[in-house]
C-alpha cells in the first residue's frame, strides 16, 4: 500500500471539536498557572500554523516514511480468529514501528515542532518508558538536550526502556513525589516547563494536558487510522466493524478512531485497565469507574477520592497505569459514539500468552488489554464481522515484568 | 464586600505594607493551623492565605509538595479547610482569609455548594492556581453573588492583554508571581519585578502582593517597595517542616520570622 501522507485532510468530515480553546464539550480547555499561558499559546499558534504547512507536512511525512518506517501493516491473525470462532481480527501493527510503539509518531512532530519554534531542550514524561525512548529518538536526531521524567516506580518495573534513554543520551530522572507514578512525572514535567519556558518544548505522549496537546497529539497519531482505512479496504472492500485499543492517556486510541468518528458503521471499543478487577478499587480506568474533575491542565473523567484527591491507580502495565484520560475520550463517552469497557491483569496476560503462542507475535502488556478484549468479543460477532485491533507495541520491554509475575528467573 | 479591600484600603493610607503569610492547612497536623493563623495575627499580618491540599500540586516546588503530602497523611480536605476557618473565625472576624489551592477539590464539592460554605464560614478570597480567568466564566458570578474575591496570579511573562483581563475579573488584589517556576524557587531580580509592576500599575487598578522567593525580612522589605505587600509561603513552610514534631517551635519560628519582617516592612 502506499504511504499515507499526512496531508490528506480533505475529507468530509463533520466532527470538528476541539474548539478554538480546546473544549471536547465540557471537557479539556487549558486549566494551567500563569506562568505557563504564554508559552502555550505560542505553542497552540505555532501548531495551528504548521498544520496547514506544507513543508512542515512533506517533511513529517518524509520521517514517519524512512525513520518511523510507516506505513505499519495490517495483519489478519487468522489462526486467533479460528481459535477464537467467530469475527476476523486484524491487528495494526504499530508494534513494528521504530522504537517499538506507536508513540514516535507523536515525538517526532513534535520534536519538528520544537525544532521550528527554535528551542533547544525537549523534557517528557513517560510511564512504561515508550514515550521517554521514543522522545530520547527523536532527540538524539535532532541534537537536542533531552530530560525525562519518570515515577521511581516505573523505574524500577520498565528497566530495560530507563537504558535504552540513557543510551541515547537522555537524562532520566526518577519522580519521587506521590504515588511514584506516571501522573507524579508528568507534574515534575510541568514543574520543569514552568521554570524553563524561554528554551525548552514540552513534549506530552497522551492526549491529555492542556490544550493544544490532546488535539495535537491525536493529529500526529491520526497517521495510525487513516492507514487503517485505507488498509482495510484494501485487504477486506470495507471498513471494519469494530475498532478496538486499549486506553490508557487515549492516544493510541485517537490515532486510530479520530478518522473513523464520522463513520457511523464503525464500532469503536476502548479498553482500559481493570487491574485487580473494577470491584476492587485497584485498577487504572477512569472511564469506567471514575468522574469529571480537572487535572494536568484539563477537565476529564478522573479516579479521585470524594474530596477530589487523586487517587492511587493500578495496573499489570505501566502505560495505562494513569488516573486521567484524553478528553476526547471523555467526550466520545458521553456522547454514545464509543464505548470503553476493561480487562483485569489477569485477562491481559492471557491474551498475552494467547497472542504470543498463536500468532507469534509478543504484545505490549498495554497492547496486550485490548487483545484479550478483542478475543472476548469475537465470539459473539458473525465470522465475516471484522474487528481491527491497535497493536500499540511489542513486549519485549515487558519480559521483566512478566517474569516476575509468572516466578521465571532470567 | 470581603474583609480584603478594607484591609488594604486602610493600610494604604497609613502608608504601610501589606504582610500575607501562606501556611498550608493541616500541616504538619490540623491542631496546628488555628492556633498558628492566631499566632500570625498577633505578628503583624494582614491577610492570611492558606493552603488547601492537593494530592497534585502541579505549580509547587518540593517545600510545598512535601506539607502537602503531610497535610494529606491526616485526610486534610477541602470541607475540613471550611472547618479550619469557621473555627478562626470564632476568636477573629477581622483578618482576611483568602483559600489558595488547585481546582480539582472545588469541582469535587461543586461549585455552588463550595461557594456557599465558604461565605458562611467567612471565607474572603479564592485562589484557584489553575484557574486561568478564559475557564473562570461559571465561578466567578457565583463568586461575586456570595462576596468572595477571586485572586488571579500574574506571571513576568503574562501579556497586557492578560493583564488588563485579570484587572478587569479579579477582586481584591493581584497576586504576582515574581518569577518563572514553582513556589520556592531562589533567583529574584527585582529590577525585572519593578519593571513589570510598572506595567501591570498601568494597566490594572487593584493591588498588587508580590510573592515567590521572599525568604528573610529584608528581601520582604525590598520587594515590598515594588508593590503593596508580600506574600511569604515557602520559607514559613519551611520552618513548620523542619520543626518536625516540634509544633511549639514551628510557631516560634513562623512568628519570629514574621515579626521581622513586620518590622522591616514598617521601617
Amino acid at each position: 500500500m502506499r504511504f499515507t501522507a499526512l496531508t490528506n485532510l480533505d475529507s468530509t468530515e463533520t466532527y470538528n471539536l476541539p474548539d478554538q480553546r480546546g473544549h471536547f464539550g465540557p471537557y479539556g480547555g487549558v486549566f494551567v498557572a500563569e506562568t505557563l499561558m504564554l508559552p502555550i499559546g505560542e505553542l497552540t499558534e505555532a501548531y495551528y500554523r504548521y498544520m496547514k504547512d506544507k513543508d512542515f507536512l512533506a517533511e513529517l511525512d518524509y520521517d514517519l516514511q524512512h525513520y518511523v518506517g510507516r506505513p505499519s501493516p495490517i495483519y489478519h491473525a487468522e489462526r486467533l480468529s479460528r481459535e477464537m470462532g467467530g469475527a476476523q481480527i486484524f491487528l495494526k501493527r504499530e508494534d513494528l514501528n521504530h522504537t517499538g510503539a506507536h508513540k514516535v509518531n507523536n515525538t517526532v512532530g513534535q520534536a519538528l515542532l520544537a525544532k521550528r519554534m527554535g528551542k533547544t531542550r525537549i523534557i517528557a514524561e513517560t510511564g512504561a518508558g515508550q514515550h521517554g525512548v521514543a522522545t530520547a529518538t527523536v532527540a538524539a536526531r535532532l541534537g537536542l538536550e533531552c530530560v525525562v521524567y519518570m515515577g521511581s516506580v516505573d523505574v524500577a518495573r520498565q528497566a530495560p526502556n530507563v537504558l535504552r534513554m540513557k543510551l541515547l543520551g537522555a537524562s532520566v530522572v526518577p519522580v519521587e513525589s506521590g504515588s511514584k507514578t506516571l501522573k507524579d512525572a508528568l507534574n515534575e514535567a510541568m514543574r520543569d516547563w514552568v521554570t524553563n519556558v524561554d528554551n525548552t518544548f514540552y513534549i506530552i505522549g497522551t492526549v491529555a494536558g492542556p490544550h493544544p496537546y490532546p488535539a495535537m497529539v491525536r493529529d500526529f497519531q491520526a497517521v495510525i487510522g487513516r492507514e487503517s482505512k485505507e488498509q482495510m479496504i484494501e485487504m477486506t472492500g470495507r471498513n471494519p466493524d469494530v475498532l478496538v485499543a486499549c486506553v490508557g492517556g487515549g492516544s493510541n486510541a485517537i490515532g486510530l478512531f479520530y478518522p473513523f468518528i464520522d463513520d457511523h458503521d464503525v464500532a469503536m471499543h476502548g479498553v482500559e485497565a481493570a487491574g485487580d478487577g473494577i470491584e476492587t478499587g485497584r485498577h487504572s480506568a477512569p472511564l469506567s469507574a471514575g468522574r469529571p474533575g480537572v487535572l494536568h491542565g484539563n477537565r476529564t473523567y478522573l479516579m479521585e477520592d470524594e474530596d477530589g484527591e487523586i487517587i492511587e491507580t493500578h495496573s499489570i502495565s505501566a502505560g495505562l497505569d494513569y488516573p486521567g484520560v484524553g478528553p476526547e475520550h471523555a467526550w466520545l463517552k458521553d456522547s454514545g459514539r464509543a464505548q470503553y469497557v476493561s480487562i483485569t491483569d489477569d485477562e491481559a496476560m492471557k491474551g498475552f500468552h494467547a497472542l504470543t503462542r498463536m500468532e507469534g507475535i509478543i504484545p505490549a502488556l498495554e497492547s496486550a488489554h485490548a487483545i484479550a478484549y478483542a478475543m472476548k468479543l469475537a465470539p459473539t460477532l458473525a465470522k465475516d464481522k471484522t474487528i481491527l485491533v491497535n497493536l500499540s507495541g511489542r513486549g519485549d520491554k515487558d519480559i521483566n515484568t512478566i517474569a516476575a509475575r509468572e516466578g521465571i528467573s532470567l | 464586600m470581603s474583609r480584603i479591600t478594607p484591609t488594604l484600603e486602610s493600610l494604604k493610607q497609613s502608608g504601610r505594607k501589606a504582610l500575607i503569610p501562606f501556611i498550608t492547612a493541616g500541616d504538619p497536623n490540623p491542631a496546628f493551623t488555628v492556633p498558628a493563623m492566631h499566632a500570625m495575627v498577633k505578628a503583624g499580618v494582614n491577610i492570611i492565605e492558606l493552603g488547601v491540599p492537593f494530592s497534585d500540586p502541579m505549580a509547587d516546588g518540593p517545600v510545598i509538595q512535601r506539607a502537602s503530602e503531610r497535610a494529606l497523611a491526616h485526610k486534610m480536605s477541602l470541607r475540613k479547610v471550611l472547618e479550619l476557618v469557621r473555627e478562626f473565625r470564632q476568636q477573629d472576624n477581622v483578618t482576611p482569609v483568602v483559600l489558595m489551592g488547585y481546582l480539582n477539590p472545588v469541582e469535587s464539592m461543586g461549585y455552588q455548594n463550595f461557594v456557599d460554605k465558604a461565605k458562611e464560614v467567612g471565607v474572603d478570597g479564592i485562589l484557584t492556581v489553575d484557574m486561568p480567568p478564559e475557564e473562570s466564566s461559571e465561578l466567578l458570578p457565583m463568586l461575586d453573588q456570595a462576596g468572595i474575591d477571586p485572586i488571579f496570579l500574574l506571571a513576568p511573562n503574562s501579556t497586557d492583554e492578560r493583564i488588563a483581563k485579570m484587572g478587569q475579573l479579579g477582586r481584591g488584589y493581584l497576586y504576582y508571581v515574581s518569577l518563572k517556576g514553582v513556589t520556592g524557587a531562589s533567583h529574584l531580580n527585582l529590577d525585572d519585578v519593578e519593571r513589570k509592576i510598572k506595567d501591570i500599575r498601568r494597566l490594572a487598578s487593584l493591588p498588587i502582593e508580590i510573592g515567590f522567593g521572599v525568604k528573610n525580612a529584608e528581601t520582604a522589605a525590598a520587594v515590598s517597595k515594588l508593590g503593596d505587600g508580600v506574600v511569604v509561603g515557602s520559607a514559613l513552610v519551611g520552618k513548620i517542616e523542619a520543626a518536625g514534631e516540634d509544633t511549639d517551635q514551628a510557631l516560634r519560628q513562623i512568628t519570629d520570622l514574621l515579626r521581622s519582617m513586620r518590622a522591616s516592612l514598617d521601617a
